[in-house]
């Protein structure tokens, strides 16, 4: 299991590892450091690792994946419901019910490729956001979301203990998850560096290897006698997994499921994400959680006043439109700066993140090394 | 008896719009290969063009009228709305048409819009991977619709149907079939409105030697430019076209459902949906799925479907989308090698 990786791996990993566990100081510079939003950048972490798996090697692009979260958060909070707030039930059942799901509906939507892949995924995901909202009211508790109540049986709990006054919290063996607290995100961060720790396994195996032949010519590779439908079911089984894991942690950290983190919107935003950091990377995704989450987080609490305090030195007719122009890009505004910073990045570097930076390294060791070009992997259509 | 044909009725106008979009959609898709998804995005600017229209209306002038009281003992304010102070009786009619008549303004807006998009944005997509479009597209449909968002607010806008019109029309009286088939005005205009633009775009790529060289395009793009024409431009036109398309339907179905800035996204999927269930690239296609998947719809929303099989009314398009790209690659109607893959 520990074979196959090289040294840069294991150094890349210790890399990440450490930065994941240190975030609580880390990111205390930027006014990030506190657990709601840390355990969301580590959450989406997984997502988004989970995502590129599918969409990084083999090239089919899903617009279906936050059916798996939601999936994947209705499992966790049922097993708060009925047997025990101790999470490892939960994930585990959320991790059964999305591969389950995952396995179904890959192995439907594989028969086709291209947009058409893009299209049966993004139906499924809205069959089931369209059902949760309607038919399945008892299951996912509709509009409210489901929610626990003190009427819950919590069978196993309710084996060993009296229930408590008021709602338990969803512990890990008395390690509280759900009280907003850092318990709840050394959960997430742990989770997060296990699952790129396999996501890294993954990119290096023969695998990994054969996922990346499919994206570059499938064609051949049936050609050549391969059977390509299993890995690419196994590929969609893990992806679906991974989001089912992030649905789970979503209810560890905070009990409660709605139908909206199915809605294909939410399957949009995990694409950007992936997108943003750097399609096929092995950091990227995570960078692109980091980086959305960050700043949805800061710029939704910008306000014109907060403007008006930034642009205050300049006069007053230079800054009154200056700041009525940002306003739009603030508070309720920062979708639009999602959606022009996604289209940006989508025009000029569709490699994201990741590919700014080789591209700024590769110039740095030019001129070190008196031009010796570094050839840079082009992102290959799937056909 | 009754029931059902106003099911078909329910479904007809639900799939006017929808054929109306999925048609701008396969064009586009048919002549410049782009799979645009912010195409709904356009739907939702030609409803917000109904909308500034009524607001431009609406302008009104306020006079103080000094000899006046109100009941509050405050200066009476007369409000006159500028169109009714300058064309008197021709405003007043206009204010009650508005919704038909913001399509004087939709279609120069939406025909700019969409030949700006192409130039500006899609033209440097035309090399690029499906999925770069479907992303670059997306951003752009958030853009366009946080920026209305920005300016119309969250809330949906109602916009009245003209009072000729907003009434119920006794469908089953005029054709002589009982008295109980009712059914909205509004709903039937929209129903023939969009027959008639349909009809026009046919028209258009039918009978006239523009479209002709369109089609021509849209079958052998290299060998038309070998010819001399330059097929680039035209294609553009019919980006412009499409969106025009898009917008009319959009301005025309807001007195059936008030438009809110993420509208366009809702009909967006499954206008998708519609696309891909009539063939990539298939005109005719597109418009029959489009009537086909609203009646669809329509039915599984009657009670006695319900009641059979649950919640089918929340997923029959796409599980019809689902069969339907599962057994017939190419959709209902798609061209043999055009995206069958």
């Amino acid at each position: 299991m520990f074979k196959g990786l090289s040294r840069n791996d294991w150094l890349l990993l210790a890399g990440f590892s450490a930065f994941v566990l240190l975030m609580p100081i880390i990111l205390q510079p930027i006014g990030a450091a506190y657990p709601a939003l840390m355990q969301k950048i580590c959450i989406f972490g997984i997502f988004a690792i989970g995502f590129n798996i599918l969409f990084g090697l083999t090239g089919y692009l899903s617009f279906g994946h936050a059916a798996f979260l939601g999936v994947g958060s209705y499992a966790a909070v049922w097993s708060f419901k009925l047997f025990t707030m101790n999470i490892i039930p939960a994930l585990l059942m959320a991790l059964v019910f999305t591969t389950i799901f995952a396995v179904a509906i890959g192995y439907i939507s594989l028969r086709r490729s291209g947009i058409y892949f893009s299209i049966l995924t993004l139906a499924f995901a809205q069959m089931c956001y369209n059902l949760a909202y309607s038919v399945l009211t008892p299951l996912t508790n509709g509009e409210t979301g489901l929610q626990l109540t003190l009427k819950d049986p919590r069978w196993i709990d309710a084996m060993f203990h009296e229930p408590g006054a008021g709602l338990p919290r969803a512990t890990l063996f008395g390690i509280d998850t759900s009280g907003g607290g850092l318990g709840g995100f050394y959960l997430c961060a742990i989770a997060l560096i296990v699952c790129f720790f396999f996501s890294v396994r993954i990119f290096r195996s023969p695998f990994g290897m054969m996922l990346r032949a499919i994206k570059s010519n499938q064609t051949r590779m049936r050609y050549t006698g391969f059977n390509t439908r299993p890995y690419l079911l196994a590929a969609f089984v893990i992806s679906g997994a991974y989001a089912g894991l992030a649905g789970g942690l979503m209810a560890a950290t905070d009990p409660l499921a709605g139908a909206e983190r199915m809605q294909w919107t939410a399957s949009g935003e995990v694409v950007l994400m992936t997108i943003l950091g750097g399609v096929g990377t092995l950091v990227g995704p995570v960078i692109g959680a980091g980086v959305i989450k960050y700043f949805e987080n800061i710029f939704s609490s910008f306000g014109d006043n907060t403007l008006h305090g930034v642009f205050g030195f300049l006069p007053d007719i230079i800054e009154q439109p200056l700041v009525s122009f940002l306003s739009l890009f603030v508070g309720e505004g920062w979708n639009l700066t999602l959606g022009v910073v996604f289209m940006l990045i989508v025009i000029f570097l569709p490699g994201g993140i990741m590919e700014g930076l080789r591209r700024i390294w590769s110039r740095l060791n030019r001129r070190h090394d008196g031009g010796e070009k570094i050839a840079v992997a082009q992102p290959q259509p799937a056909e | 008896m009754d029931a059902i044909l106003l099911q078909i009725l329910n479904g007809l106008d639900k799939g006017g719009a929808y054929a109306l979009i999925a048609l701008g959609l396969t064009l586009v898709f048919g002549t410049l290969g782009v799979v645009n998804f912010a195409h709904g995005a356009l739907f939702m600017l030609g409803a917000f063009c109904a909308v500034t229209f009524n607001k431009l209306l609406n302008l009104e002038s306020v006079v103080i009228d000094p000899t006046q009281t109100t009941a509050w003992g405050s200066p009476l304010e007369v409000r006159t709305p500028y169109v009714e102070a300058l064309l008197g009786d021709f405003g007043n009619y206009l204010h009650d048409y508005s919704v038909p008549a913001s399509i004087v303004l939709a279609i120069p807006v939406m025909l700019i819009f969409g030949i700006a998009m192409e130039r500006g944005l899609i033209r440097y997509f035309y090399k690029r991977p499906h999925a770069e479009q479907i992303l670059v597209t997306f951003g752009l449909a958030i853009v366009i619709q946080e920026v209305i968002k920005h300016f119309f607010g969250a809330n949906p806008i109602p916009q009245p149907a003209p009072s000729a019109f907003g009434g119920t029309a006794y469908v089953g009286q005029i054709l002589g079939m009982g008295q109980t088939l009712a059914y909205p005005w509004w709903r039937i205009i929209y129903l023939l409105f969009s027959l008639g633009v349909i009809g026009a775009v046919f028209v258009f790529l039918q009978f006239t030697t523009y479209g002709m060289v369109v089609r021509a395009g849209m079958h052998d793009r290299q060998t038309v430019g070998f010819l001399g024409i330059n097929i680039e431009r035209r294609f553009t036109v019919v980006f412009g076209i499409a969106a025009v398309v898009a917008g009319l339907a959009g301005v025309m179905y807001t007195p059936i459902l008030p438009p809110d800035y993420h509208m366009g996204m809702e009909f967006l999927v499954l206008s998708f949906v519609v696309v891909v269930v009539g063939g990539m690239g298939s005109l005719g296609g597109a418009v029959a799925a489009g009537f086909l998947l609203g009646i669809l719809q329509s039915f599984a929303s009657m009670n006695e479907v319900k009641a059979i099989i649950p919640g089918i009314d929340q997923i029959i398009i796409y599980l019809v989308a689902v069969v339907i790209l599962l057994t017939l690659p190419r959709g209902l109607m798609g061209r043999r090698g055009v995206m069958e893959d």
